[in-house]
């Protein structure tokens, strides 16, 4: 790759074509419906002669592979996990939004497009929103069918909560483990289908690239983490539903090994990779307390039901944060965002957070976090409410700091947690790479320029049980006949080819830095350029210190051992190799885009109170970039008919 | 704090594996179990050798992918708490550790402190699911469940899958893990339609991977997901339904 700090930006603004996601022309409510009536279908009898590859088996993977497979099709997936239940999905924890509308609260599926899609400050794709919220109410049953035990109100009927950006209450969850509970279900799903011979499963494997032939996806290179044997694996499509990258930023909440490889080795094989610098950062994760720390430990949205926000009115206040009277706390949430409150969108929220911290009023060891107390609300509600409520949640903070937070205010801190980016898909979530499909988080088209709390669950279910299973057939139906790819085919040989060869350029380089450290520094680099906040001159310098960083990498890495057994070094290698050459994209697309939306905040595009300014006139588009040297930036024009543009706002 | 860490050293599953001593100078008390041989991997990086192998994730306790022993227990020394969660303020002082991997004959090392735990696998995909495809689901408020009844359900669903309860078994018995799978299905009124097919299966499994329960209880103690042994109950509970029953149901 060329060093993109010296490009200029007005010149990759030239060649980039009109990206058209194949949405019916009609309104966008109807547009799915319209949508399926012209998907093509496989009679039963065709559908063992098809192969599907899932990648992932988190929600989005597990349900895509499960449901494809009870509908007949043959399934091979793939987790680098030893288990499919391990995926992140299982580490979500506050609930799932569905636009069920059964209380009087005036929700509607109406409603949940406007949150979403005003959540996200007007960058997602409205048709996909629609889809979202339609098909929401029907993930909920079948989760609750197949073993999500959610919580039910004495009554028997479901219980709901509130979520940030939102004014009514369809969070469906299982106390503060919902993710864990709705990801259970689906590896059980995926396990039935394992027993029933339709889904071939294969844990401890990475997906290292993609083979493309004749124009088309048609298999994957796969490590055994155990044994280190590279081999491809071909089919009539693949699904990639990998999850997200967040966790670039080294310190995020996601887990220690969420990566960005599949999609980004399906990036550099064709797939346009969508908004790659639309990274949110929640605001209620733990403050990290020493550098080396490998996570940040998330504490769910849904704390803020009941918790309030302040910080101490003096900068610098010492005290413990007992002693503080109420008339120097500054609820600041509640202070600019009186009809949301500490409910405000997640964006908002860290960035408030982050001018508190910024102003010297952070509070806790390292001046890096802020209050979130609960003090009020046991004395409204009762500890044995709250405890019901967010037990775990409070055990676990317990345990991660030594506090108790029913006696003292919680810490809290933004950190880095979801990319609203992905690979950029059509409206039957197909890459630009025909038959390879995305799903989950790895894909982009729903959340815009932040996503809304406990709408991640929802698209990771609805893609995988609702919408793959209809489209990944409408492309199977025109391959009535075709064999799977040789195995011996030019194009599988060269892709294992690579592979081999990159593996063994990770052990070659001999150098004295392990692969952790880099990420670590990458983080770093990453934070101060294209954090909660972005300038121009910040992003120059990060392009710059990322392309030094990827030079070091290749000259001072050091990988022991060898490439044939369970080598988490290696491993970990070729993960933050990947991550460095994302993070130059997503510094591009940061640079690149000259208005502020929703996470992506440009210091210099904001409006007199602070908040994000975008500018509809140029860049009411999905940014979506070409691998190439320069990279190529095409975009996707967005319209919005049914929620009309306005300036978000939570006052 | 200086603490003198003994860590298992294993290459493959068919070495023998050895023990490996090292002093790790620095070990602040707000540092995790994990966090720990973060450091000390970083010190035996740097000393040119191979960082020893281990699982983890999530970090937050949901995922189950974590799990070693401390000192001969499954997970470390602060009860019902998963090896991502122990911080060593919590450990009384101790300034020797031991870390190897769970134990147990079902769960072959693959190297270092990483461990096969398939078997637990195979036990969900002999019964642990529900027969219901996708979007043929009815309503989920067509079937009122009980408040109590649900969470009962999703204390025994609650389970993270780390199989600790089977390495702190003497007999290697996976009853806590299976049972929890098995009492969490039968609470909820469309997954208790296969009870008696599911009991059967799972029970089938069980007998055939794992050691037998002879209600030692230790299971219960190292469980972080809190699993009573009501579940180990629910084992032979469904398993005599299921065989006296002879019904699907």
């Amino acid at each position: 790759m060329t060093d993109l700090a010296d490009t200029t930006i007005d010149a990759l603004r030239q060649v980039g074509r009109a990206l058209d996601p194949g949405v019916p022309d009609v309104a966008p409510d109807q547009a799915w419906a319209v949508r399926r009536s012209q998907h093509r279908l496989v009679s039963p009898g065709n559908r063992r002669h098809f192969r599907v590859i899932v990648v992932g088996t988190g929600l989005a993977g597990a349900g895509a592979a499960a449901a494809l497979a009870e509908l007949g099709y043959h399934v091979d997936a793939f987790t680098f996990h030893d288990a499919p239940r391990r995926a992140h999905s299982v580490a979500a924890q506050g609930g799932i939004n569905a636009a069920r509308a059964r209380a009087v609260d005036n929700d509607s599926v109406h409603r949940f497009v406007v949150d979403t899609v005003k959540g996200g400050d007007f960058r997602a794709r409205e048709a996909d929103v629609f889809r979202l919220a339609a098909e929401s109410s029907r993930v909920i049953d079948h989760l609750n069918a197949i073993g999500a035990p959610f919580a039910r109100e004495y009554g028997g009927s479901l219980s709901t909560r509130s979520f940030g950006g939102v004014q009514v209450s369809r969070t469906y969850y299982t106390r503060g483990q919902t993710g864990q509970q709705l990801q259970v279900a689906a590896a059980q799903a995926l396990l039935r289908q394992v027993k029933a011979g339709r889904v071939t499963l294969h844990t401890r494997h990475e997906m290292l690239d993609l083979v493309v032939a004749d124009g088309r996806a048609q298999g994957i290179v796969t490590r055994d983490l155990v044994n280190g044997q590279i081999r491809a694996h071909t089919a009539h499509a693949v699904v990639l539903a990998t999850g997200g990258y967040g966790s670039v930023f080294h310190h995020s909440t996601l887990a220690v090994h969420s990566n960005a490889t599949a999609v980004w080795r399906a990036h550099l094989r064709g797939a346009l990779f969508a908004s790659p610098s639309f990274v949110q950062f929640h605001p209620t994760a733990l403050p990290a307390d020493s550098p080396n720390q490998a996570k940040t430990t998330l504490m769910s949205e849904s704390l803020r039901n009941d918790g309030r926000v302040w910080v101490p009115t003096h900068p610098g206040d010492a005290r413990r944060p007992n002693e503080i009277p109420e008339h120097e706390r500054d609820y600041y949430l509640e202070r600019r965002y009186p009809a949301y409150g500490n409910l405000a969108p997640r964006d908002i929220s860290s960035r408030a957070a982050r001018v508190e911290i910024d102003a010297g009023r952070g509070v806790g060891p390292q001046k890096n976090s802020v209050y979130l107390d609960f003090s009020d609300a046991i004395a409204r509600l009762g500890r044995a409410t709250i405890a019901e409520r967010y037990g775990n949640l409070f055990a676990m903070y317990a345990d991660v700091t030594g506090e108790d937070p029913y006696v003292e205010p919680m810490r809290i801190a933004p950190a880095a947690h979801f990319v609203m980016g992905g690979l950029w898909s059509d409206f039957d979530l197909m890459t630009s790479v025909p038959g390879l499909f995305v799903g989950g988080e790895a894909g982009s088209s729903y959340h815009g320029a932040n996503r809304l709390g406990a709408n991640s669950l929802l698209s990771a279910c609805v893609d995988g049980w609702f919408t793959l299973p209809l489209t990944v057939p409408h492309h199977l139906a025109g391959l009535l006949g075709e064999p799977v790819l040789d195995s011996d085919a030019p194009e599988v040989a060269a892709a294992v080819a690579s592979v081999r060869e990159r593996v063994e350029a990770l052990l070659a380089v001999g150098g004295r830095t392990r692969a952790s450290s880099f990420h670590r520094e990458l983080g770093e680099v990453l934070r101060r350029g294209c954090g909660v906040s972005r300038t121009e001159a910040g992003l120059r310098a990060a392009l710059t210190e990322v392309s030094a960083l990827r030079e070091r990498f290749w000259a001072d890495l050091w990988v022991p051992g060898d490439g044939g057994r369970l080598n988490q070094e290696l491993e970990s290698a070729g993960r933050v190799a990947d991550f460095l050459d994302l993070a130059e994209l997503m510094c591009l697309d940061a640079l690149d885009r000259t208005e502020s939306a929703g996470a992506h905040f440009r210091d210099e595009f904001q409006t007199a109170l602070g908040e994000a300014k975008r500018d509809d006139d140029r860049w009411c588009s999905v940014s979506a970039w070409e691998h190439g040297s320069p990279p190529v930036r095409h975009h996707e024009p967005l319209h919005f008919s049914a929620v009309p543009m306005a300036e978000r706002d939570y006052r | 704090m200086k603490l003198t860490v003994e860590v298992w050293r294993q290459e493959s599953p068919a070495d023998a594996g050895r023990w490996e001593r090292h002093e790790v100078d620095d070990a602040a008390s707000h540092l995790s179990l994990l966090d720990l041989l973060d450091l000390l991997n970083d010190q035996i990086a740097a000393a040119g050798g191979e960082p020893v192998a281990y699982e983890s994730d999530c970090r937050e306790g949901a995922c189950g992918a974590c799990g070693v022993t401390v000192n001969g227990v499954p997970h470390g020394p602060v009860p019902r708490t998963p090896s991502c969660r122990q911080h060593l303020r919590s450990f009384d002082g101790a300034t020797r550790l031991r870390i190897e991997p769970l134990r147990s004959a079902a769960f072959p090392v693959v190297r270092d402190l990483v461990i096969d735990r398939s078997a637990l696998d195979a036990l969900v995909t002999a019964g642990g699911h529900v027969a219901i495809n996708s979007g043929t689901a009815s309503d989920a408020e067509a079937l009122p469940i009980g408040h109590d009844d649900a969470e009962t359900a999703l204390d025994f669903a609650a389970c993270i899958g780390c199989g600790a309860c089977v390495a702190a078994c003497p007999n290697g018995a996976a009853h806590l893990f299976a049972g929890a799978k098995l009492a969490h299905l039968a609470m909820l009124p469309q997954p208790a339609l296969e009870r008696g097919r599911r009991a059967r299966a799972i029970v089938d499994e069980l007998e055939q991977r794992f050691g037998p329960c002879s209600t030692y209880g230790e299971c219960a103690e190292v469980c972080p997901a809190g699993i009573s042994l009501a579940a180990v109950a629910a084992v032979h509970r469904e398993g005599i339904r299921a065989w006296w029953r002879g019904r699907d149901d």
